[in-house]
This record gives structure tokens, C-alpha cells and sequence, in this order.
């Protein structure tokens, strides 16, 4: 009484025809969240972990100023530098810098300018403070000290 | 002489999935998520050599004084600590003592923490301490509103009844964190 007939077997191979679907909507997601690198890095940069941070909710009104010690040493010394843009700069010229940022920025949103220190957790407060100064010259007082998530800690 | 039988007019598709992987690996890798977070602070405006300093005179137990050397080395007021986490509550008993302990403040509105660093302080160090310094005043704000402290954090405008809720305790308990400049005892750049 064989007049049961096996089943045809069901084909083992996981169709990969959406595979590419998948791998295009991950591209996607990436090309959207993707912010490329706008500056070259001169200086160290290893960001001191905090809890209570903030988040800043426009981006164009922050401007960002790196300090560390410089990854070149045969070049630019050993002592913790500023870096704005592209270039290592003295104290100074800070004040030139923070004009030239509020200049791209609307008359009503100057004075809302943010500066964004991102500073190597190795660098003195003496270099920060000398920044600070001229912030103030610059008349730029909202200043956000970069920190990236403390992983153990309660938030 | 018979034609030669023509392929299907059809790109293969086997390859696509290869090349969308190496784009998607770019990407991956220069990827930042943006991740604009920090601490927030406000610089005291540039003084005005026109007029005097104002005379401020402060009693002495209206003002939390928390120093770093340029060992690293913390002093909260008079006393060494070693450990930054003991700060937060120590800040929050000296802003919530409402005149009962004689050497705390007398009302949160007159308390002033003093935070003074000097030149040769790490930045790790400064940062760590005002981390603990501002999360007291979180911590209080988030008590007197009922929220957790990322609300607070987080807060613009999104809920205007929390925003006024939390601009009427700002005005109460005002957030003074007063960071002196740094001494320049301790050499340092």
C-alpha cells in the first residue's frame, strides 16, 4: 500500500534574494546618522567621562575648540596645544576665531554661540583657563566641556 | 546560417549584495554618531574696567568651598577628600540646610559653591569634581519637580508646564557654581 508519496522535499536553502534589501537599508540608516569628519585632528583626544550631561540642541550654533597635546611632538612640542579648525593657534587669536564662527551665524543667534571644548583628560587647567579668558574677551560665555557617557554609573 | 541564441537581457544581481556590504562598511567606519554632550557652563561676563568690582561680602557659612591643588589633591571646605562621590551629598545637605546646622547655609537662594582650581590641576580631575557639583543641584531639582535628573537635564521647552515648574525652582534654588580662575602657585603652563 505504498500510495503515500514522499513529500517533495522542501528546498534547505534560506532564499537570499532579499539579502541585498537588508544590506541596502543598513547602508542607508549609516549614510543618514553619518557626520564625516570635518577637521583633521593635531591633538590628543581622550574625552573625560561625566554623568550629567547635556545635550546641545543645535548643532550650528556650536564651535569647537580641541586641546591636547599634540600628536606630532617633533613639530609642535609636547605641551597641550589649542586647536581650531585645521591649525594649532595661540590664546590669543581665540578672540579673532570666535568672531569669525559668530560672523556665519544670524544677528539674532550671536549671542547664543556655544563653545564646545573638547579637551584631553591629560591637559592642565592652565591652557583651559587661558581659553576661558579669552572667551570672555570674546564675549562668548556658553561653554560645553565634552564628555562621552560614564558606562558604569547611573545615569 | 543559425542565429546565435541570445542571452537574456539581464544584469546578475548575485554581486549586488557585495557591493552594498562595502559601501555600508565605508560608512560604518566613518561613522560618528554625533555625539554632542557635555557639561554646560556659563563664563562670568568680561568685567567692566569703568566700574569697580562690586564689593560682595558673603557670610562665610553661605560659602561651600571646594579646592584642587596641582597634586590633584581636593580640600572641601578645610577638609581633605579623596573621593569625589562624597561630595554630592555633602553640596546637597550644605544647599538644603535652610538655617538649622550653624555652619551650613542659611537659605538655598544665598548658597554659593566655590570651585578653584589651580594651573597645574588636571582637566580629568576639574571635571570630575564639577560633574558631582552640578549633579547635587540636578539631584535637588529633580526631587523638588518629581522627575528623574535626565528629565531635568534634558529639559527645553518640550513641556512648558515642567519648564515653569523648573524655572520657578531655578529661581529659588539658583545653581551657583562659581569657578574662581585657577592660582598659579602650583607652576604648571
Amino acid at each position: 500500500m505504498a500510495k503515500f508519496k514522499k513529500k517533495a522535499q522542501a528546498s534547505q536553502d534560506i532564499p537570499t534574494s532579499a539579502l541585498p534589501d537588508i544590506i541596502f537599508m543598513l547602508l542607508f540608516f549609516f549614510m543618514v546618522t553619518t557626520v564625516l569628519r570635518e577637521t583633521d585632528l593635531l591633538v590628543l583626544q581622550r574625552i573625560p567621562k561625566a554623568e550629567q550631561l547635556k545635550k546641545m540642541e543645535k548643532k550650528s550654533l556650536v564651535s569647537y575648540i580641541y586641546i591636547g597635546k599634540p600628536k606630532d611632538t617633533g613639530r609642535y612640542g609636547s605641551e597641550p596645544r589649542i586647536q581650531v579648525n585645521d591649525v594649532l593657534i595661540s590664546p590669543e587669536t581665540i578672540v579673532q576665531f570666535v568672531n569669525q564662527e559668530k560672523d556665519k551665524l544670524s544677528e539674532g543667534e550671536r549671542d547664543q554661540i556655544t563653545m564646545a571644548l573638547k579637551v584631553d583628560s591629560e591637559a592642565k587647567m592652565g591652557i583651559v583657563s587661558d581659553v576661558q579668558q579669552q572667551l570672555r574677551e570674546a564675549n562668548a560665555l556658553k561653554v560645553l566641556y565634552s564628555s562621552v557617557p560614564d558606562a558604569g554609573a547611573v545615569p | 546560417m543559425p542565429r546565435k541564441k541570445r542571452g537574456a537581457g539581464e544584469i546578475s544581481t548575485g554581486s549586488m549584495a557585495d557591493i552594498a556590504f562595502l559601501l555600508l562598511i565605508f560608512f560604518l567606519v566613518t561613522t560618528t554618531i554625533a555625539s554632542d554632550k557635555g557639561l554646560a557652563i556659563q563664563l562670568p561676563p568680561k568685567p567692566d574696567p569703568n566700574q569697580p568690582p562690586p564689593d560682595v561680602r558673603f557670610n562665610e557659612r553661605n560659602l561651600f568651598k571646594v579646592l584642587i591643588n596641582s597634586q590633584d589633591n581636593m580640600l572641601v571646605e578645610g577638609e581633605p577628600m579623596d573621593d569625589a562621590s562624597q561630595l554630592r551629598e555633602r553640596v546637597k545637605e550644605f544647599v538644603l540646610n535652610n538655617g538649622r546646622n550653624p555652619e551650613l547655609s542659611d537659605s538655598p537662594g544665598e548658597a554659593v559653591v566655590s570651585f578653584k582650581t589651580d594651573r597645574g590641576t588636571s582637566y580629568e580631575r576639574y571635571v570630575e569634581v564639577l560633574d558631582e557639583l552640578q549633579g547635587a543641584y540636578y539631584e535637588i531639582y529633580a526631587e523638588r519637580l518629581g522627575v528623574d535628573t535626565k528629565t531635568i537635564r534634558e529639559i527645553n521647552n518640550a513641556e512648558p508646564s515642567l519648564q515653569d515648574r523648573y524655572d520657578e525652582v531655578k529661581k529659588e534654588i539658583p545653581m551657583a557654581i562659581s569657578i574662581a580662575e585657577p592660582s598659579k602657585t602650583g607652576g604648571g603652563s
